[in-house]
């Protein structure tokens, strides 16, 4: 069995992407205490309006910037639900991933005329960073070689995360405001506004999530297409207890288990039973974070 | 005179409810001015207010002389004011000097700069002896050193008034004395002080003025050294209140509790070691001691909430392998030293809660249902008889004040006439008024032939309450002496470990 060929390793990471980027995006929500749960319908919807800007302007930057801004729009509804509003996080994810997929679908028969599935030669895909000094040297080229620029850059952002949260007069505030928000409000810090902030950033990065998705791996959009990863996402970023670098490797153990499911089948075993194989992961994944927490809490007594 | 803080007719009114009404505060740069009053008189009002928190309704607010308009607190503390908040407000998970800075952080190029941010608290910290590790996570520290970097982040934001809100409420005696070695200094330095309290006794140690408040009005203004504590509690109250408790000799009778070689914990050190007791009917033995010296442990273990080796027996029974249920059917009544987390729930009703441990009284209940007409009717004989200030019965008992709750979990808890009252720390945070309510109670229960083992931290109340007193240090029951013959001096001792000293 030939599982680790330049191909499949490739596709891994370039795959891995919209997880890791709405990870970053649900590990910066956590930090400021709103739980985010709208990361799937946030990735949707970035999945949707990339298509939309790329088949409009005919340049897939278009179609990533309309993405991105489509999703920061949205996030509003949680970034001002949560505190102008003073509404329950989880009711108003709910209520976004249900709006999300309803809207999405909505609006591809509204613009495009297509149910399900739209494809289009006029959408403009992301093209791929080919670099020939390492592109045919065996895992180096696979992993670094030929991915979108999306994927450099998610990258890069779980370095500036990072750095923010933990290196930055920014960052100090954020923990504290997830930490004890009266206590950040005493010290004049202002709770709402970096909490929207947050949100609204967190935006960005899902609908950069979405942007990669679409038109940086198929140049189609499909009802539903994101497909589970915002909440793969979400495991990520518990079993990650909000940081950045767990939460990519997190991700990445993720990503190697789906492959791994992809490989499964090609062996011919049934796909209802491979298809299972990144969830009975995360599963296990889930249960190992809370024993580890358990003791962990109980350590001091 | 130039005062450093002063308050003319400052009036807070809530609805129909007003909290202060025309308050003259004059407060003088460099001293400790005591703010006191009963719970409930208007302290915390008139303290959020000179904070920024609330705004009066009418009066002034002047710092030097200059009048200020306070619309939050960031505007208070930009005025040189800090505030440590009886409930702590710190950042658990973040280090000490983290939660400090917070808010106003020094940055170089747009990062923290830490190294500085570190020099700078640990400088500030070891100016006024304020002993902590800046480096550390504030989730380890003990209360008295949180407390500290709640100072520590108000002289950061360089305050020069320094409002304590109830500070010593959560203190060991040890603690106590460090958090007044750190107010001196401070006030030495030439900063100011308004110490919220309703202790009598650390205002005439510490302070150099008081202010006294009830029912939102100032009752009384002087100096500490030309007061008197009668004098205080008198303006507090508005009627004189004792502060020696009154009870007649104790007939002592019966064996009601003995405790037999209990041992709590493992290791060279258990928490409590080889104890043995002895409470007769008619007669309050009381334990003194330093908190975290075995007294929780080993009244824990006789309640049966932990476990222990060694002979409990309630009235001639063995009751050592006894569940909890048991052993207050037994006999055993108890009112915990946390009211709050394990004598009530917030969110129950007073019914509710004057009914836990008593659900299945046949009175109470039928047939697996509770019988709520009866519930309702015992609640409020009892709210009555105890005169518990609550709109009704069904009302919840997260909203009443310290003194008021600690009087529905008396109301339970004697209700139920057991052999044996078990009291831990049964005034702590209760006002004067409410004490002398409790303290004359608990001498009833003695009378009425009950045995009763006192546990508090208060020299006072254990000196003024108890009939025998034992001293227990480091697990162990280092002294026994009847109330009548020790003193304060001698407990003091005692408590501390030194008992060739105290003989």
């Amino acid at each position: 069995m030939n599982m680790l060929n330049a191909y499949t390793v490739n596709a891994t990471i370039g795959g891995m992407t919209p997880i890791l980027l709405a990870a970053l995006a649900g590990v910066l929500c956590g930090r400021v205490a709103v739980f985010n749960i709208a990361l799937e319908g946030k990735i949707l919807i970035g999945a949707f309006f990339a298509i939309v800007g790329s088949y409009f302007t005919g340049s897939a930057l278009g179609g990533v910037l309309c993405g991105v801004l489509a999703t920061m729009l949205f996030s509003t509804i949680l970034a001002y639900g949560v505190t102008r509003f003073r509404g329950d996080s989880i009711v108003l994810c709910i209520g976004m991933n249900l709006l999300a997929s309803g809207l999405t679908a909505y609006l591809l028969r509204q613009i495009f005329g297509q149910a399900g599935v739209f494809s289009d030669p006029a959408i403009a895909e992301v093209d791929r960073i080919v670099i020939p000094a390492i592109n045919t040297i065996p895992w180096l080229g696979w992993i670094f070689s030929r991915q979108t620029p999306i994927t450099y850059l998610s990258w890069l952002l779980v370095i500036v995360v990072a750095i923010v949260l933990f290196r930055t007069p920014l960052g100090l505030r954020m923990r504290g405001i997830g930490q004890n928000p009266e206590a950040a409000t005493t010290l004049g810090i202002d709770v709402g506004r970096t909490r929207r902030w947050t949100v609204i950033a967190a935006g960005a990065l899902c609908g950069l999530a979405g942007a990669q998705l679409s038109i940086g791996t198929v140049g189609i959009f499909a009802e539903g297409m994101s497909a589970g990863r915002g909440w793969i996402a979400v495991v990520a970023v518990m079993l990650a207890r909000d940081n950045p670098i767990w939460a990519a490797a997190v991700c990445l153990l993720f990503a190697i288990a789906d492959t791994f499911s992809v490989q499964l089948q090609a062996q011919g075993l049934p796909n209802q039973l491979t298809d299972a194989v990144p969830y009975v992961i995360t599963l296990v994944a889930l249960v190992i974070g809370a024993l580890r927490g358990r003791r962990r809490r109980m350590a001091p007594v | 005179m130039q005062w450093e803080l002063e308050t003319i007719g400052v009036t807070k009114r809530f609805g129909p409810v007003t909290a202060n009404e025309g308050v003259d505060l004059r407060v003088k740069k460099g001293e400790v001015h005591a703010v006191m009053g009963e719970n409930g008189a208007g302290k915390s009002t008139l303290m959020s207010m000179l904070y920024g928190l609330l705004q009066p309704d009418d009066g002034e607010i002047l710092i030097a002389g200059r009048q200020v308009h306070f619309t939050s607190a960031l505007d208070a503390i930009g005025h040189g004011l800090g505030m440590v908040h009886q409930a702590f407000q710190l950042f658990e998970e973040l280090t000490v000097w983290e939660n400090i800075v917070m808010g106003a952080e020094p940055a170089r190029r747009g990062f923290l700069d830490r190294r500085r941010a570190i020099a700078s608290v640990a400088g500030l910290a070891e100016r006024y002896d304020l002993k902590v590790d800046v480096t550390q996570r504030v989730r380890d520290l003990s209360v008295g050193i949180r407390q500290r970097v709640e100072i520590l982040k108000a002289l950061y934001r360089d305050a020069q008034i320094l409002i304590l809100d109830e500070p010593t409420a959560v203190l060991t005696p040890q603690e106590r004395d460090g958090l007044f070695a750190v107010i001196r200094a401070l006030r030495d330095d030439g900063r100011t002080i308004l110490f919220v309290t309703h202790k009598l006794h650390e205002v005439m140690e510490i302070t150099d003025s008081v202010t006294v408040l009830r029912q939102g009005r100032v009752t009384e203004r002087m100096a500490t050294k030309e007061s008197t504590p009668e004098a205080i509690i008198t303006a507090m109250t508005g009627r004189s209140v004792s502060l020696d408790v009154a009870k007649g000799p104790a007939t002592p009778g019966e064996i009601v509790l003995q405790v037999a070689g209990l041992t709590v914990g493992q290791g060279p050190k258990p928490a409590v070691a080889d104890v043995s007791i002895t409470v007769r009917a008619g007669e309050i033995v009381g334990i003194a001691g330093v908190a975290g010296n075995g007294q929780s442990e080993l009244i824990e273990a006789i309640a049966g909430l932990r476990p222990g080796s060694g002979r409990v027996t309630l009235k001639g029974r063995d009751i050592a392998s006894l569940r909890v249920a048991e052993r207050r059917e037994a006999g055993l009544a108890y009112i915990p030293e946390d009211r709050a987390a394990t004598g009530t729930a917030a969110g129950a009703t007073a019914a509710e809660t004057l009914l836990m441990g008593r659900q299945g009284d046949a009175a109470l209940s039928r047939g697996g249902l509770l019988n709520l007409p009866a519930i309702s009717e015992r609640a409020r004989r009892l709210i009555a008889q105890n005169d518990i200030r609550i709109s009704s019965e069904r009302a919840k008992v997260g909203t009443l004040s310290g003194g008021n709750l600690q009087k529905v979990v008396i109301a339970r808890e004697l209700d139920h006439e057991a052999p044996l009252l078990i009291a831990e720390q049964p005034t702590r945070g209760v006002d004067v008024g409410a004490i002398e309510a409790i303290h004359a109670r608990i001498v009833a229960e003695r009378d009425a032939g009950r045995a009763v083992l006192l546990v508090s931290a208060e020299m006072s109340e254990v000196l003024g309450l108890s009939d025998r007193i034992l001293v227990m240090y480091e697990g162990r029951i280092l002294a026994e002496l009847p109330a009548s013959e020790a003193t304060e001096a001698q407990l003091g001792l005692l408590m501390a470990g030194r008992t060739g000293e105290a003989a």
